[in-house]
């Protein structure tokens, strides 16, 4: 468990960091997805740029109609937000469930979906949320929207020498009836299926919904024909065992041996109704 | 007079352990030391055409690298400890193990070059540049497959994979005969599944050669420091014994993987000479994967007959066993003598037959693992039982009452012959299931499951366990195919001062001897505990060991311990008696002073210590000194025994198992120390229930290890689990001085067949009337047992 032989440089701010970042480097956040498979040798940059350590993007902030969270900001700090809990609960919820306290405590919420594990638990939250993902280059900063953001197995679209600096979750009122339900890989923890939820309600109606599923498929995704066909509709038992009929469709469902696909897209229907549940 | 012995006195070992000052054998370096990195095949069946070292050799940094062709041939390989025989009488085929190969590689993980540098890295980075040409072939990796006509060879110089074939009990025509006129009988076809033993500190080894006394001292993890030396010197590298110091220092848990003589200890050793530098080799939990020895993997079919009235009337099982590709130490005894003489159970079988073929495979090497083959044995008893009772309609509890072996105190009483060789000492075991089914509330529980509508699947399941510990009388297990003695020895060193070293075999890493022990010691000699030191695992200090398995440290480590507390007491008495100008016979030991009876006339422990080594005023005829060493062979092994009772709940939507309650009533003879009892008793059930729903080596067809790291292998975890429900019978052990049967594995034994019969009859009560779910019981092999 001995990576090659790496350069390490610390950055102090966002634009040192930028300056640091060329050929043959690789940025350090938390560490937690990223040393491990410097340990495995499945990964070898001959230089990284730890910007775990630059506080601006360590926070989280009320941004008027948003909040405003840091990239370098770790699972532990989103789990014990309050503004978070009370904007968007499903934050919190997904957050206390990552790993354990020491990977909460250093893994960052960028790091998680700059990596974009297929079952990592950000993505779904981050697509049910209609996040926007702030990223700077040294030409200055864009923003990318999470529908657009992850685009398949372990692929963004973040660009070399892009930083995750930022994460928009609007304070919406879908945001603010929220959940996140996990079925967990026992080994590791992380989803075989997690389903985040946003539903925003017309008295007892569904007024509009954006779902987001992790862990089912090579990378996360909406449920778009779920979210349409509960529009309009009361946020019953009834509606769900109606609409909640094929949860991954047009999805490339994953099987390994914890999960079969027959069992994983089974599993998706059971865990998006539950998500529905306890929003109902 | 027991001022410590049955207290909960705090684990002495614990300061330095938990404020990081253990001290382990990677914490160790020496001047001068050189790392080992061995690189390992990839594959699981290859032909070595060519290595090439030259690109690697020359890097800076590298010491030396050295293959199979640096290994002279008398150096064949590590030896197996324990000999089984065929049906035949033919001796069981036992192909060297060799400490790199040469030719052929035999299982994913097999060494093929150690590579010795200035730091791990360097090592590590230098055996990227080395090219292994490898012709690859077919590999098996179950060992029933690996019986079969026209499987790929492990060894080519073997006509097949079978590695002995093997049978006890009666006759199986009695058995057939016995099972024909049951009014009913179970089969069940089974997995105990491979388990991967996972201590915490992995497996690491330091050789070191020192030219001015032509001297060898290895630091090993092991739980065997002078077994290892015994092996190594005698059967591996032909060396002096007394020109070799093993040394086992603080050991972070082992569960038997580190018993075992292993290859990378004998590299070390050999080339720190060749070398003329210290060499540390430290496993990665990569390599900790692939070649710590693993556990259990047995492929069992048994039939279990019943009469009219729920009496067994036979057992018939058929094992095959996996070796994996060479025999580790103990291995050929697991499946044989550890696991079929324990085929009687609790339970009066009048005819029993149990038959294994053990073979090779092209996986890593199976040996003792946490109860070793008595957890096999049990799994096999306890489903059969249960499945039984859903199969006959009768409640599991009463049909185990019905069977149990009455009630023998192995004293008054002789003890219970069973048709598979043992004799069981002593055993009571109503009270044990009577107690459990008291804590469990079990008439409340059978209406809270006849009434559940949440949606959920309620389950009990039973096990009720015997286990054979204190391994053991050295004639016995010699008869059985031991190639070593099972005793233990103890030294007791009294200092001048009065205070105590005592010198033990055993050796512990993680049980907590240091305390236990000491507890003994203080209390025989009336001293406080913190006059007494309790060493191990170093052959320069203990003269001689057996090591710590088998839960045999306080059975028959504890009775050597005793045995030279005896004669220390016995010598200082006739010092006292010339101190006190009495005769012995008038004096009596009591709070560490002698007393002549009725007066107040005494002397205490340590003036008669000092005056043992100042002996101006001494009485004639007796040598200096108080120090005494005694070796302890018991006449048989000690027989711990227990109820388990698991209960679960299964969502009924995804398969997901809950365990609710877990309640475990164990009898291991009497208790010295309760929460050290306690805690073994804990990590065992953790141990045992991780079997049942989480843990298991896949071994894909290619035989690639397919779930070796922390990702994929699921270990159990304390949120896994409910807060245990445990309480104790206690039927002291006849025939040892202390009254212990051994702790260290019932936890294990006990739990696994538990928590699958619980599942199995949340499921029946479901109206699934499964007879097996494959362990670790998954969600989604639970959730397919319910759509059909
Ligand atoms: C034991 C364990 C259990 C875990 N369990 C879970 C779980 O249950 N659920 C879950 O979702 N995850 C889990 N994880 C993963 C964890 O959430 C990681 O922390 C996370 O995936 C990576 O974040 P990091 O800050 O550690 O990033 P790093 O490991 O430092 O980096 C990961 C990748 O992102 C890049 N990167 C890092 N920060 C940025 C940034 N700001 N901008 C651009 N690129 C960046 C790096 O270059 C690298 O490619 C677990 C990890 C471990 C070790």
């Amino acid at each position: 468990m001995i990576p090659t032989s790496f350069d390490y440089k610390k950055a102090n701010s966002v634009e040192e960091a930028l300056s640091m970042l060329g050929d043959d480097t690789q940025i350090l956040g938390g560490g937690h997805s990223l040393i491990p498979a410097l340990k495995l040798r499945l990964n070898s940059p001959g230089t990284l740029v730890d910007i775990s350590k630059i506080s601006s993007i360590k926070e989280i902030s009320d941004g008027g109609d948003s909040i405003a969270i840091g990239g370098g900001a770790t699972h532990a700090s989103i789990a014990n937000d309050k503004s978070l809990d009370q904007y968007c609960p499903m934050m919190g919820q997904a957050a206390r469930e990552i790993g354990d306290i020491q990977v909460r405590n250093v893994g960052t919420i960028g790091g998680s979906i700059a990596h974009a594990d297929p079952a990592a638990d950000w993505p779904a939250i981050l697509l049910a949320a209609d996040a926007r993902i702030v990223v700077q280059n040294k030409n200055g900063s864009r923003e990318i929207a999470a529908d657009q953001f992850f685009k398949g197995f372990f692929e963004t679209a973040l660009e070399e020498g892009e930083i995750i600096t930022a994460i928009h979750i609007p304070k919406s009122q879908k945001n603010s009836n929220s959940c996140y339900v996990k079925f967990k890989q026992p080994a590791s923890r992380f989803a075989i299926v997690g389903v985040a939820a946003a539903v925003e309600m017309d008295g007892s109606v569904v007024k509009s919904a954006r779902l987001g599923l992790t862990g089912v498929g090579e990378f996360a995704y909406r449920a778009t024909a779920i979210e349409n066909a509960l529009t309009g509709k009361p946020l019953n038992e009834t509606t769900i065992n109606e609409v909640v009929q094929n949860a991954t469709e047009n999805t490339n469902v994953m099987s390994d041996h914890f999960a079969s696909e027959k069992y994983r897209a089974h599993l998706a229907n059971v865990y998006l109704k539950r998500a529905l549940r306890k929003l109902g | 007079m027991t001022k410590y012995i049955g207290k909960s006195v705090k684990r002495l070992e614990d300061k330095r352990f938990l404020t990081g000052q253990g001290k382990y054998t990677d914490d160790i370096k020496l001047v001068n030391m050189a790392y080992a990195y061995i690189l390992r095949s990839p594959y699981a069946n290859a032909t070595i055409n060519n290595i090439d070292i030259s690109e690697a050799k020359a890097q800076p940094g590298v010491a030396a690298i050295y293959t199979g062709a640096d290994i002279p041939e008398s150096i064949a390989g590590v030896p197996c400890g324990w000999q089984v025989n065929f049906k035949n009488g033919d001796i069981m085929k036992e192909p060297p193990h060799p400490l790199l190969v040469r030719k052929k590689v035999r299982h994913v993980g097999d060494g093929v070059v150690m590579i010795v540098a200035d730091s791990r890295a360097i090592a590590k980075d230098a055996s990227e540049l080395i090219d292994i040409d490898y012709d690859i072939h077919d590999a098996v990796t179950d060992p029933k497959k690996a019986a079969e006509p026209g499987a790929p060879l492990v060894h080519e110089e073997l006509p097949s994979n079978v590695c002995f074939d093997w049978e006890l009990g009666n006759p199986k025509d009695e058995v057939a005969a016995a099972l024909a006129s049951a009014a009913h009988v179970t089969e069940l076809d089974f997995t105990n599944q491979r388990v991967v033993p996972n201590a915490m500190e992995p497996r690491s080894a330091i050789g070191h050669y020192d030219t001015a006394y032509d001297r060898y001292t290895l630091h090993t993890s092991t739980q065997n420091p002078h077994l290892t030396r015994l092996l190594m010197c005698a059967f591996v590298l032909g060396i002096p014994e007394h020109k070799v110091r093993v040394v086992g220092p603080d050991v972070g848990g082992g569960f038997g993987s580190k018993i075992f003589h292993y290859t990378e200890e004998a590299l070390v050793t050999y080339f720190s000479k060749i070398l003329g530098r210290p060499i540390k080799w430290t496993a990665d939990r990569s390599e900790a994967f692939l070649t710590d020895a693993h556990g259990r993997d047995h492929v069992t079919n048994a039939k279990m007959g019943f009469d009219a009235n729920g009496k067994i009337v036979a057992l018939q099982a058929y094992t095959y066993a996996n070796m994996g590709a060479y025999l580790s130490t103990f291995a050929p005894a697991v499946p044989t003598y550890l696991h079929g003489t324990l085929l009687q159970g609790l339970y009066t079988t009048p005819k029993i037959n149990v038959d294994v073929t053990a073979t090779f495979t092209h996986t890593n090497a199976v040996d003792a693992y946490r109860g070793a083959g008595r957890p096999e044995a049990t799994y096999l008893l306890e489903r059969l039982l249960d499945l039984a009772a859903l199969e006959m309609k009768v409640d599991p509890a009463e049909l185990r009452f019905k069977n149990f072996i009455p009630a023998f105190d192995g004293v008054t009483q002789p003890g219970y012959q069973t048709q598979v060789a043992l004799q069981y000492d002593s055993g009571n075991y109503e009270p044990v299931l009577k107690r459990a089914l008291e804590m469990v509330g079990y008439e409340a529980f059978r209406q809270e499951q006849a009434n559940q509508t949440n949606g959920k699947l309620l389950g009990i399941g039973f096990s009720t366990y015997i286990e054979a510990c204190g391994i053991a009388p050295s004639a016995v297990v010699g008869a059985l195919g031991a190639r070593a003695g099972l005793f233990e020895s103890a030294q007791v060193t009294v200092q001048p001062t009065g205070k105590v070293s005592v010198y033990t075999g055993s050796h512990s890493h993680g049980q907590g001897h240091e305390t236990t022990f000491a507890q003994v010691v203080a209390d025989k000699l009336g001293i406080p505990i913190e006059d007494v030191e309790i060493i191990h695992g170093d052959s320069d200090r203990v003269a001689f060991g057996m090591g710590t398995y088998g839960s045999r440290s306080l059975a028959v480590g504890g009775s050597a311990i005793v045995k030279s507390l005896e004669k220390v007491l016995e010598k200082g008495a006739k010092i006292a008696a010339h101190l006190l100008e009495a005769s012995a016979d008038d004096l009596e030991y009591n709070d560490g002073k002698w007393t002549v009876k009725g007066t107040d006339k005494s002397v205490a422990f340590g003036d008669v210590s000092l005056t043992a080594y100042v002996p101006h005023n001494y009485p004639e005829g007796i040598e200096p000194g108080l120090d005494f060493s005694s070796f302890y062979d018991p006449t048989n092994f000690t027989y711990p025994f227990g109820a388990h009772i698991a209960i679960v709940e299964i969502d009924k939507e995804t398969g997901a198992i809950k365990l609710k309650r877990f309640i475990a009533v164990d009898d291991v003879g009497n208790v010295i120390n309760p929460m050290i009892v306690d805690g073994q008793i804990h990590g065992g059930l953790a141990q045992g229930i991780g079997q049942a729903l989480h843990e298991g080596a896949m071994y894909d067809e290619d035989g690639q290890l397919i779930n070796g790291s922390y990702m994929d292998y699921c270990m159990p975890r304390a949120d896994d689990f409910p807060s245990f429900e445990i309480d104790r019978t206690v039927t002291p052990c006849p025939h040892n001085p202390l009254g212990v049967k051994g702790a260290g594995e019932a936890g294990t034994i006990g739990s696994t067949p538990a928590v699958v019969n619980a599942v199995i009859d949340a499921l029946w009560k479901g109206g699934h009337e499964v007879k097996d779910i494959k362990m670790p019981m998954t969600p989604e092999r639970v959730w397919n047992a319910m759509q059909d």
